[in-house]
């Protein structure tokens, strides 16, 4: 079984729901995120969502826009990001998606992509500018690599296409609660209890929901109807923030831990 | 080479397409509808041309540049006038079209990017024309060197919002832009200001500006009987350009030229030249050439005209490209300033920098064509607004 799947058929089990965590890799540093990684995961994180930064990140908010930024300054590139993988997955099997927008893969080349990607160890791909009229050219590789395909459902996709997507996406289906950039606005949690209802009418695959999550308020009330969560941007300002201090670790740690905590509430 | 382009999902050949976030699929596919209804429907473009003709001012002249001509001792020399355009640029061709089209779909806000200012203008004009609420997003360094522009489409009461990130300037507005659209898609209409953008932007922005090609063939027909043996225009984005060539696109024997800027020239990285010095990829809804590196970050253009000042192409002048129908060659910084002032002097004509560069590139290869052959430059807009720049330069 994929490691995606895998994670949230044992979380099923356990009657919980996963706690996907996103970075941006090299920000600030290609060692800083490794070690948060691991600290990410012990503090209870159960998806690893890594931004691959881009010099135009058009869905970003301000928060990511200044970790890739931050990023590209200490010169992360797409294969950088895929040794640091090598290397966390030597020691960890947390489920890994990595995030970002198409340019930097179509200059890797898709097909080269797909093949270091997955041994690598990547489980899955989410790219934010390939909807699925233009995601074949990556899916012909990704698909026979065994990637996952994350796609998004926005609060915009109707019902028609909603089943276009759901029909070919794999690993889970990513519901962005809110109109807008990432990390920039509050979600409307009853609306979207409503939304991801309707998706559930169409897909048995796992909808985690994300865009504007910060709260562990937020992901109890969310994690009661969806499968799971994704924190992003409340965590790359708690890792600006704390940069330079000794305890950037802990203080990320601590974070993901209430929110961890929040979800297994209920 | 006769079958029409774009296909279904926006593709010219490789390139095109829709690569945009999900959040904004939706609208596009929306707009795309809406407009290929439109563009079917004789009331819709009748009103079009009416508003071209009764408040742009068209048709504007193909105008005879005799002096021009003279002094370069080859080819006749004819200038498309759309400098003398309402709001000095072809800009409004095209915003024209698009608020018509806002308005049709019965959105009552519009936002657009603006490098030069001057589609930033042409969508405040509009904007007012319609009573619509209007944003401008314009790179805080390009509302810096284009000061008058930014009078003006406050005066016109737009806002302007000025973007700071990345260089400041037209590519991080369109960014800007992009993520505005994306929080307010449901009751705003994105006015995009080139052949670019995800689908059907570049198909729709082609069609709204191809009444200077079409114009010029029925003008250069009445005055010489003929068709021309070259056609020049300026590529950035590529709009005046894809308007000018698109209708001759099937015409045989007629050279096109495509201009981009090579700023402080191709062996620098001090340039917007993406069809010579990039590679292909994908930016801003579409696939295309792009001034990149080899990780596929986008680069930061350069060119003393702030509309020129793209990393990216419009994908169907890449599809020109790869097909040979245009031949896309480059100008710098300073042939551009010297054909500025050239036309300023001789034609009493002050050219936008950014039309400067084809009239450069018509001043290396008139002067090599017999007095027999017609060339046609698409004198885009016009130069009030590069003053400042110019007198930068220290060249006055």
């Amino acid at each position: 079984m994929k490691r995606i799947e895998e994670k949230f058929a044992t979380l099923r089990t356990r009657n919980e729901k996963a706690l996907i965590v996103y970075l941006t890799a090299g920000d600030p540093s290609p060692e800083i995120t490794k070690k948060l990684i691991f600290a990410l995961e012990k503090a209870g994180g159960d998806i690893l969502e890594i931004g691959v930064p881009f010099s135009d990140p058009t869905a970003d908010g301000p928060v990511i826009q200044a970790a890739s930024q931050r990023s590209l300054k200490a010169g992360t590139t797409l294969d950088g990001v895929l040794k640091m993988i090598t290397e966390v997955r030597k020691v960890s099997e947390i489920p890994i998606v990595l995030f970002g927008y198409f340019n930097p893969i179509f200059a890797y080349g898709v097909k080269n992509f797909a093949q270091s990607a997955h041994s690598a160890g990547v489980d899955g791909v989410l790219v934010v500018d390939l909807p699925h009229e233009e995601a074949k050219e990556l899916r012909n590789y990704t698909d026979a690599a065994g990637i996952d395909f994350i796609s998004l459902i926005a609060p915009t996709t109707d019902k028609e296409r909603l089943k276009k997507i759901a029909a070919k996406a794999s690993g889970f289906l990513y519901y962005i609660s809110i109109t807008g950039i990432t990390g920039t606005a509050a979600p409307k949690i009853e609306n979207i209890k409503k939304e991801v209802q309707n998706v559930r009418k169409i897909t048995t695959l796992p909808i985690a929901v994300g865009f504007g999550i910060s709260q562990p308020e937020q992901a109890k009330r969310i994690g009661r109807f969806a499968d799971g969560i994704v924190i992003g941007s409340a965590i790359v300002r708690l890792i600006d923030e704390n940069k330079n201090n000794r305890d950037l670790e802990k203080i990320v740690s601590r974070y993901v831990s209430e929110i961890k905590k929040a979800l297994k509430s209920k | 080479m006769n079958k029409t382009l774009p296909d279904k999902n926006g593709h010219f050949g490789i390139f095109g397409g829709r690569y945009a976030a999900e959040t904004l699929m939706p609208a596009l596919i929306e707009l795309e509808k809406a407009y290929q209804i439109a563009r079917k429907d004789k009331n819709f473009q009748k009103e079009f041309e009416w508003y071209q003709r009764e408040y742009a001012g068209r048709v504007t002249p193909l105008y005879y540049a005799q002096r021009m001509t003279e002094s370069l001792h080859g080819a006749k020399i004819y200038l498309k006038r759309e400098d003398l355009n309402h709001t000095g640029s072809h800009k409004i061709n095209n915003t024209l079209g698009q608020a018509l089209l806002a308005r049709r779909m019965g959105k009552k806000k519009v936002i657009a990017e603006t490098g030069a200012g001057q589609h930033g203008v042409a969508t405040a004009t509009v904007a007012a024309l319609f009573g619509m609420e209007c944003k401008i997003f314009m790179g805080e360094e390009d509302i810096r060197r284009q000061a008058p522009n930014v009078y003006r489409m406050k005066i016109l009461g737009a806002e302007v919002v000025p973007v700071k990130s990345g260089t400041a300037t037209l590519k991080d507005a369109m960014n800007e832009a992009m993520r505005y659209w994306v929080s307010s898609v449901r009751d705003t209409f994105y006015v995009i200001g080139t052949t670019a953008g995800p689908h059907p932007y570049p198909q729709m922005v082609r069609d709204f500006q191809s009444v200077i090609g079409r114009e010029i063939k029925n003008q250069i027909m009445k005055l010489e009987g003929r068709n021309p043996d070259v056609l020049i225009a300026c590529v950035g984005g590529g709009s005046n350009a894809m308007g000018t060539f698109y209708p001759f696109r099937n015409e045989k024997n007629i050279a096109m030229c495509g201009v981009e800027a090579a700023g402080y020239g191709l062996h620098t990285s001090e340039h917007s030249a993406s069809i010579n010095g990039g590679k292909v990829g994908v930016l801003h809804g579409n696939k295309t050439y792009l001034l990149q590196d080899k990780h596929g970050q986008v680069r930061d253009a350069y060119s003393i005209a702030a509309g020129l000042d793209y990393p990216g192409v419009g994908p169907e002048h890449a599809y020109f490209h790869s097909t040979k129908k245009v031949k896309y060659v480059t100008v710098t910084d300073k042939e551009a300033i010297k054909a500025f002032y050239f036309l300023s002097r001789k034609e009493g004509l002050i050219p936008a920098l950014e039309s400067a560069h084809a009239l450069a590139y018509a001043m290396k290869i008139a002067p090599r064509m017999s007095k027999n052959k017609i060339v046609v430059i698409c004198l885009s807009g016009r130069g009030d607004k590069d003053a400042q720049t110019i007198i930068e330069t220290n060249e006055i």
